[in-house]
């Protein structure tokens, strides 16, 4: 008789995280997925924290902007394509010619009702996932158009969905780099599998398909 | 040659289609010119060699709450001399002859005018909206212009 080697317990995520992990900062990170991931019913699906890890971080540095600029804030935002900003640094500097190749539209300058069905429509052109920036007092609420500029859209909030306002008129070529900043944090805390993956717990639990 | 010199050049040939000489307390001194003249005036401008007025430098447009007015800032290249001319039009029949046969700059001047104002220019290639949408309504440097409350479904308040 061959006993067979006594079972370890198997081991939690949050054990495997900690062996994995030995920066205690995103030790930190990974424990806080692993906690939004209980909370949310999802088990033990430890992979998806990771995997979202990666995933965001890959979106949050390679945002390729579509190349237009509609006034004056675009001189602005080329100076911070140009080399003593260099947006290409923070891996947002290919501006696309195309909207079917980018993911972020800097709205730079005033939007006119003319213009207005434009910029639509090369919003709906961007494959997901899209970001979309109002730089600008113009684009944030009509700026020095609003009282009197019959033929300005006081607010592009009013005809595509706004994820970043950047004040200022023009804003500094430093406050476009912080609305990007800002931007790219806030693409780190999202969840692009969360749906997909919710699923597949429900599933999980509920029995109705394999894991 | 002066203004003053070409204003009594064009009153000698026009005479009642030419006003007085008007010196403004704001802006350029100017000519005032009948309507119904203005092409005729322009053609003779352009054409007698010792005027030679070969450059149409602008078309603006005035809105004065009781008249409107469309103003003419010419130039001699060869002679180095200007002169401004100024017709003064019915608010409510705003109409005058094109010059756009005379100097193609006029074109898009008069398309401008007539966009924001309102001012027929009777003969002009296309008078078409040049900076508005072609279904914009109304002409927003009149006065009493009021903006709509939206367009195309985008709120203006």
């Amino acid at each position: 008789m061959s006993a067979n080697p006594p079972a370890s317990p198997p081991r939690t995520a949050e054990q495997m995280l900690r062996e994995a992990i030995t920066d205690p900062r995103e030790l930190t990170r990974y424990l806080s997925y692993l906690d939004r991931i209980k909370s949310e019913g999802m088990g033990t699906s430890v992979m998806v924290a990771p995997l979202e890890a990666a995933i965001n971080w890959a979106r949050a540095n390679s945002l390729w902007p579509l190349t237009f600029g509609l006034a004056c804030c675009a001189i602005e935002m080329m100076a911070v394509g140009a080399s003593r900003f260099d947006l290409d640094r923070f891996g947002a500097g290919a501006f696309r010619p195309t909207p079917r190749q980018a993911d972020l539209m800097i709205v730079a300058g005033t939007v006119t009702h003319k213009m207005a069905p434009r910029v639509m429509r090369l919003y709906e052109q961007i494959p997901e996932p899209k970001f979309v920036m109002a730089m600008g007092a113009c684009t944030i609420g009509g700026g020095p158009y609003v009282k009197h500029g019959y033929h300005v859209v006081k607010g592009i909030d009013r005809i595509v969905p706004v994820d970043i306002y950047v004040p200022g008129c023009p804003p500094r070529p430093e406050a476009l780099l912080d609305a990007l900043f800002k931007l790219q944090a806030r693409i780190g805390s999202d969840r692009p599998l969360a749906a997909r993956w919710s699923k597949r717990a429900e599933n999980e639990l509920t029995g109705s398909a394999r894991p | 040659m002066t203004p003053q010199e070409i204003h009594a050049r064009l009153t000698e040939r026009f005479g009642d289609a030419i006003g007085p000489w008007t010196e403004p307390e704001r802006g350029d001194p100017h000519i005032a010119v009948a309507p119904g003249s203005l092409h005729a005036v322009c053609a003779f401008l352009r054409d007698d060699p010792e005027l030679k007025f070969d450059y149409l430098q602008l078309i603006s447009g005035v809105d004065w709450t009781d008249r409107l007015s469309s103003v003419y800032h010419l130039m001699s290249l060869s002679h180095g001399h200007g002169v401004v001319l100024r017709v003064d039009l019915e608010r409510g029949n705003p109409r005058v002859a094109s010059v756009a046969d005379l100097w193609p700059t006029a074109d898009w001047h008069e398309r401008e005018a007539w966009d924001l104002l309102g001012i027929v220019y009777e003969g002009h290639p296309g008078l078409r909206r040049i900076l508005l949408p072609e279904d914009w309504e109304g002409h927003p440097l009149r006065k009493d212009y009021a903006a709509p409350a939206a367009y195309h479904g985008v709120t203006n308040a």
